[in-house]
């Protein structure tokens, strides 16, 4: 790969904020990591929405299932989980660092690896689904895990659940947790941009332009799709984990499975940025996310009216987004190439005949 | 599973749940019937189908609080949801018709979370219901108890369905949507305007709506955030029943009825929105096994 001087610059600047961000704005460090967090949705969401085509209003399930799997496997890295949720706030978990920082990688692992597997299964189920079904589909999906969840004892129930707390200051721990969503975030756009210069991503781009035609050029569909969903599956569950840890508490409807907020966002935020680009979801969800922070609480309660009416207007009126209009405006910046002269030899051909 | 040995022993509750059931499937096969019909015409997945059903119940509710009865909630709601239906089409509708189908479901789903902001932003977040004042019956010797409102609910439900039917079949406007949903380019060349069909359509399924949220709301309870469920319950009866097939909408909703009440009644009430939406990826999987049939796909 090849960089121009001024995309070098550009993944510095990028780089160099996530790593200073921190520390020039201590007070913001739980704000920038879920911004860290609602650009690796917007990414992992246009793998399946703008790469392949098949827009999925369920992507949440891997957020929330990675982190239940993460919660569980903290907690039972000591302790009997049943026992500790059915005496809620009686049991205190009392780790060693040593202790709660294994936990951790052991649960951002079982994370990962437990909504691959769920992507496995479900993806066999949901990806037969075409156009609108797989929409509504998925959001079943996803609303259905949500409600299981919320009748699951062993996990609290609708109760919700504690995750250990991290061992030092608070501040502290809010850093560390954004050190790992700033890496998770970068490594998922640098895999995802690998990924898209492969076969792979010109296979789900075939499948997005024209699924049968695909299939007839001997592309196996449904492996492709599977994996692709796997891909977000994996970044999406470690996401959880993460998440689950920033917030403290886990609770399976606004929490874990909140289908009509985050799992809203991702689509709003891809089709702002611009679908089925690389940087057009980083785009969207910066500039959402940036929104959305400095205006809901002037809002008054008029936020969620405000959030369904945004998402009608990039609907209806902005469905290119915002990198979808620049490359309208200026193609030439983006290596679109419009050839002048067989235009112009064209119509001089029209005029003759 | 203590329940089902309870249903086995007392057999006199099945008929309670039956009843109950049929009851209020009834009243989802109205609102599925709407979906069912904007669908078919002008292909267009209405994710806000349940909020209108939620907005007509509040206009009973509402109305009741005034000291009026919610029967009259029911003309009234069935005016003011075709208003509200003719204006979210010129406004929101008009624009998705033709588009892409993600484009519908995401620009309703849009829609959706406005309308129930907007419902809890001027009733609250209270569980209402709209007290119809009628008595409740005890037939079986006590075991089953029937209020009068769910009969006269479901006899309303008949005639506002058989309304619709005979409408559709006889009336101008009716044969005008038949022949815009065979061919929309064909009815337009026969100097149907179908600009005005469509408005007509969406706003007769926003006054079905409304006349199911109304009878939802004098014999159930209603609550703004409740509206995604009803949706779901459309799509699913819908979807189970294919397109322009009556009393196959008919036959699923008064199932999904049915299995919302046992399931209910077996597992648990926290169980019953899981059951919902598990029917729904239940209809969706059986749908696409029947598809991967006829299918030649690699697998």
């Amino acid at each position: 790969m090849k960089f121009s001087q001024a995309q070098v610059a550009g993944y510095a600047a990028v780089l160099a904020f996530g790593i200073a961000g921190p520390f020039l704005f201590p007070a913001y460090t739980i704000q920038l990591s879920v911004l860290w967090i609602m650009i690796l949705f917007a990414l992992t969401w246009d793998t399946m929405g703008g790469q392949m085509g098949y827009n999925s209003l369920g992507n949440i399930l891997f957020f929330g299932a990675g982190m239940y799997i993460c919660a569980i496997v903290q907690i039972a890295w000591a302790y009997d989980v049943a026992a500790y949720t059915s005496h809620a706030g009686a049991v205190k978990i009392d780790y060693t660092p040593e202790q709660y920082f294994s936990s951790l990688g052991a649960g951002l692992v079982a994370a990962g690896v437990g909504s691959v597997v769920f992507a496995l299964i479900f993806g066999r189920i949901v990806f037969g689904l075409r156009g609108p079904y797989f929409a509504i589909g998925t959001l079943g999906v996803a609303l259905a895990a949500g409600e299981l969840v919320g009748t699951w004892d062993y996990v609290g129930g609708g109760g919700g659940i504690t995750v250990p707390f991290y061992p030092g200051e608070a501040t502290a721990g809010s850093t560390f947790f954004y050190f790992l969503c700033f890496p998770l975030a970068v490594a998922s756009f640098i895999f995802l941009k690998w990924l898209y210069s492969t076969r792979f991503g010109l296979a789900i781009n075939a499948i997005r332009d024209d699924e049968e035609k695909a299939e007839a050029m001997g592309i196996h569909t449904l492996r492709y799709k599977v994996l692709a969903w796997t891909t977000s599956a994996f970044f999406l569950g470690i996401s959880g984990g993460i998440f689950g840890n920033i917030v403290g508490f886990i609770e399976p409807l606004e929490v874990a499975f909140p289908t009509v907020t985050f799992g809203i966002f991702m689509v709003v935020m891809s089709l702002l940025g611009g679908k089925g680009t690389l940087w057009g979801p980083v785009l969207g969800a910066t500039v959402f996310h940036l929104i959305k922070e400095t205006t809901w609480t002037y809002m008054l309660g008029w936020q969620w009216v405000a959030l369904g009416a945004l998402i009608i207007i990039i609907v209806i009126f902005f469905q290119q987004g915002i990198l979808g209009w620049a490359q309208e405006k200026w193609p030439e910046k983006f290596g679109i190439v419009v050839d002048e002269d067989t235009s112009a030899e064209d119509s001089r051909r029209e005029a003759a005949e | 599973m203590n329940n089902l040995m309870i249903l086995v022993q007392a057999p006199v509750i099945n008929v309670q749940l039956l009843l109950d059931g049929f009851f209020i499937g009834a009243i989802f096969a109205l609102a599925a019937y709407g979906l069912a019909l904007v669908w078919g015409v002008m292909n267009v997945k209405n994710l806000c189908q349940g909020d209108f059903v939620i907005m007509g119940g509040y206009i009973a509710w509402w109305l009741s609080t005034m000291g009026i009865h919610p029967f009259w909630g029911l003309p009234v709601a069935m005016v003011v949801m075709f208003g509200f239906g003719w204006f979210i089409y010129r406004i929101i509708i008009r624009r998705v018709v033709g588009r892409d189908m993600f484009t519908s479901l995401l620009a309703t789903f849009g829609l959706a979370i406005v309308l129930q902001q907007l419902l809890n932003l001027a009733f609250g977040p209270e569980v209402q219901t709209a007290e119809s004042g009628f008595e409740v019956r005890s037939i079986l010797g006590g075991m089953v108890t029937v209020a009068d409102i769910k009969f006269i609910a479901f006899v309303l439900t008949v005639v506002i369905a058989g309304i619709v039917v005979t409408f559709m079949r006889y009336s101008r406007m009716g044969q005008a949507i038949r022949a815009t949903a065979q061919d929309a380019r064909a009815a337009k060349v026969m100097g149907i305007d179908t600009e005005r069909v469509y408005a007509f359509t969406y706003a007769l399924n926003a006054a079905i709506c409304g006349a199911a949220g109304v009878l939802i709301s004098m014999i159930w309870v209603i609550q703004p955030f409740f509206g995604m469920a009803y949706s779901i319950r459309a799509f699913v009866i819908v979807t189970a029943a294919g397109l322009g097939n009556l009393p196959g909408v008919i036959a699923a909703a008064l199932g999904l009825g049915f299995a919302e009440q046992f399931g209910g009644f077996i597992l648990g009430a926290e169980f019953q929105q899981a059951i919902v939406v598990g029917a729904l990826v239940l209809v969706l999987i059986v749908r696409q096994v029947q598809q991967g049939r006829r299918r030649q796909a690699v697998v």
